[in-house]
């Protein structure tokens, strides 16, 4: 298999786009990324679309050609392919982009996400994003996301000493963050205060334990390492990609507080890249309830369970701390268009190993990745490296 | 939810009618039609489970999907029953009375409906045993 390298990203800014589509919206992420890899459109040989739910969201299937369409790439007739595995859509687009360059099926492969969750009332919304679970036996009770969460949130604040500060202080992290970050959705810092008077969505987790309904796509680039030089002087080798699945419904999990899957993932990354916690200079987790940056950074295994809380509190994962976790804003701040946020994880850790990341830059040259699909039925890892 | 969707599982929405792996004494509910253990090895019978069970974790739903909004705040919970699987049901009670390790038994209730017209889905709930 081939090394690979991302050569080029690019992203929108994320948050509430009443004056873009959902065309506007990856048309501009991937325009960035070409440019920003010195490439034209011709010089792609695949493409790879994370989305979710485009079917309901904006009632589109077919994502796949219809990106390569008004990308300008129609005549050129070049596989485009969309990637399902919910909020981990992004990031399985990226392995998928891996795997055919490394196989040397492709050369030049763009993999992108969108999503434009907008365009449908936030009830319908809330219902889009339970088909993540489990339709059947989860959605059809009541079930909604947040409330999945709340049930691991509950179940590990029984068993683990978790606080609701220490939870509450992982969002204004993240709003430290993301207020250092141009494209972030929501760019003021906030106190653990507004976390804890915020509205109830459900019990513990409040509105600000939340990530936003969010517009927005991301783009990166990928081509064999051995020539990525041709292209940019800072290319970003890709050291692991790691893919893991789980049971689809939280009640049928080994543990409810555990994401096996990403336990799995983890160490398989790890093994990949032969490398060790101590090598990951940062990690973008995926936050779409402070409980899930709690459980991330245990189940990757950079503490024991229950000691996440603590960590946070002492602010080892703040952006200048020993572990920056989510140096973007995360899910939480930058905000969380569902299928791209895996591609927008990619792009934000090639920012800070090529020190591009400006107000919120920290010295890295390793960093991770970790995109959850549903409650933890899918999780993709990447780890990548400077050059 | 289409009629049919919903007419093809009520024993199981109705009466807890799960499976059963006979070569390994797994119970199933969500009933399975495939050993997870025993894959194609296992031979898979129906079963009625009791309905009774603890709780293991619990929310309260405040904000729901368009279809559950009217019945805000409820009480949802994963439930363990005492023949051994877990799934996930609302539980009939005030939500300050919720707690985990609660005894728990099922009930017949109305879950939902397709909009104003639609087919109303009726399923099992819990309250306190």
């Amino acid at each position: 298999m081939k090394d690979v390298a991302v050569i080029g990203v690019g992203c929108t800014t994320f948050g509430e786009k009443w004056n873009h589509s959902f065309r506007d919206l990856f048309i501009e992420a991937g325009a960035l990324a070409l440019e920003d890899a010195n490439l034209s459109g011709e010089q792609i040989d695949a493409l790879f679309v994370g989305n979710m739910s485009a079917g309901r969201f904006i009632e589109q299937e077919h994502i796949g050609a219809l990106i390569a369409d008004y990308a300008g790439l129609a005549t050129k007739h070049i596989p485009s392919t969309r990637v399902e595995a919910a909020c981990a859509s992004g990031g399985l687009a990226f392995r998928q982009a891996i795997t055919a360059v490394a196989s040397g099926m492709s050369t030049i492969v763009v993999a992108a996400g969108v999503e434009k969750m907008t365009d449908i009332t936030p009830g319908q919304t809330v219902d889009t994003l339970a088909s993540a679970a489990d339709r059947e036996w989860e959605g059809f009770m009541g079930a909604t996301f947040p409330g999945l969460y709340a049930m691991i949130a509950h179940d590990y604040m029984h068993r683990y000493p978790l606080t609701r500060e220490q939870l509450a202080q992982v969002a204004v992290k993240n709003h430290f963050n993301g207020a250092r970050n141009p494209i972030a959705q929501f760019q003021q810092e906030i106190s653990i205060e507004t976390v804890l008077s915020s509205s109830l969505v459900a019990d513990p987790l409040r509105l600000f334990d939340c990530s936003p309904i969010t517009d927005g796509a991301a783009a990166v680039i990928l081509a064999p390492l051995e020539i990525a030089k041709q292209f940019t002087d800072t290319p970003i080798k890709v050291l692991a990609s790691a893919q893991a699945s789980d049971t689809i419904a939280l009640h049928d999990r080994r543990d409810i507080s555990t994401l096996d899957a990403t336990v799995e993932a983890g160490k398989r990354a790890f093994h990949q890249a032969g490398l060790t916690h101590r090598d990951i200079d940062l990690v973008e987790v995926h936050d779409c309830f402070t409980i899930g940056e709690i459980c991330a950074i245990e189940d990757l295994g950079f503490c024991t369970k229950g000691e996440a809380g603590q960590l946070t509190e002492d602010g080892v994962t703040a952006l200048h701390g020993d572990l920056p976790v989510n140096t973007s804003g995360g899910l939480k701040a930058c905000g969380h268009p569902v299928g791209a946020t895996g591609i927008k994880q990619i792009y934000e850790v090639v920012l800070q190993l090529r020190g591009e990341a400006g107000k919120r830059q920290i010295e890295a040259e390793r960093g991770m990745t970790h995109n959850v699909g549903g409650t933890g039925a899918t999780v993709v890892i990447h780890i990548l490296g400077a050059c | 939810m289409s009629v049919a969707r919903f007419w093809r599982k009520i024993p199981q929405r109705y009466n807890l009618i799960g499976t059963r792996c006979v070569a390994c004494g797994r119970y199933f509910f969500p009933p399975r039609s495939f050993c997870p253990s025993c894959r194609r090895n296992g031979k898979i019978i129906d079963y009625q489970f009791k309905g009774e069970g603890t709780v293991i974790t619990y929310t309260v739903i405040r904000t729901a999907s368009d279809q559950f909004e009217y019945a805000t705040p409820y009480v949802l919970a994963i439930i363990q029953l005492d023949e051994g699987p877990r799934l996930t049901a609302q539980i009939s009670c005030p939500p300050e009375e919720a707690h985990i390790g609660m005894r728990v038994k099922k009930v017949f209730r109305r879950i939902g409906s397709d909009g104003k017209s639609g087919v109303i889905h009726y399923g099992t709930k819990f309250v306190a045993a």
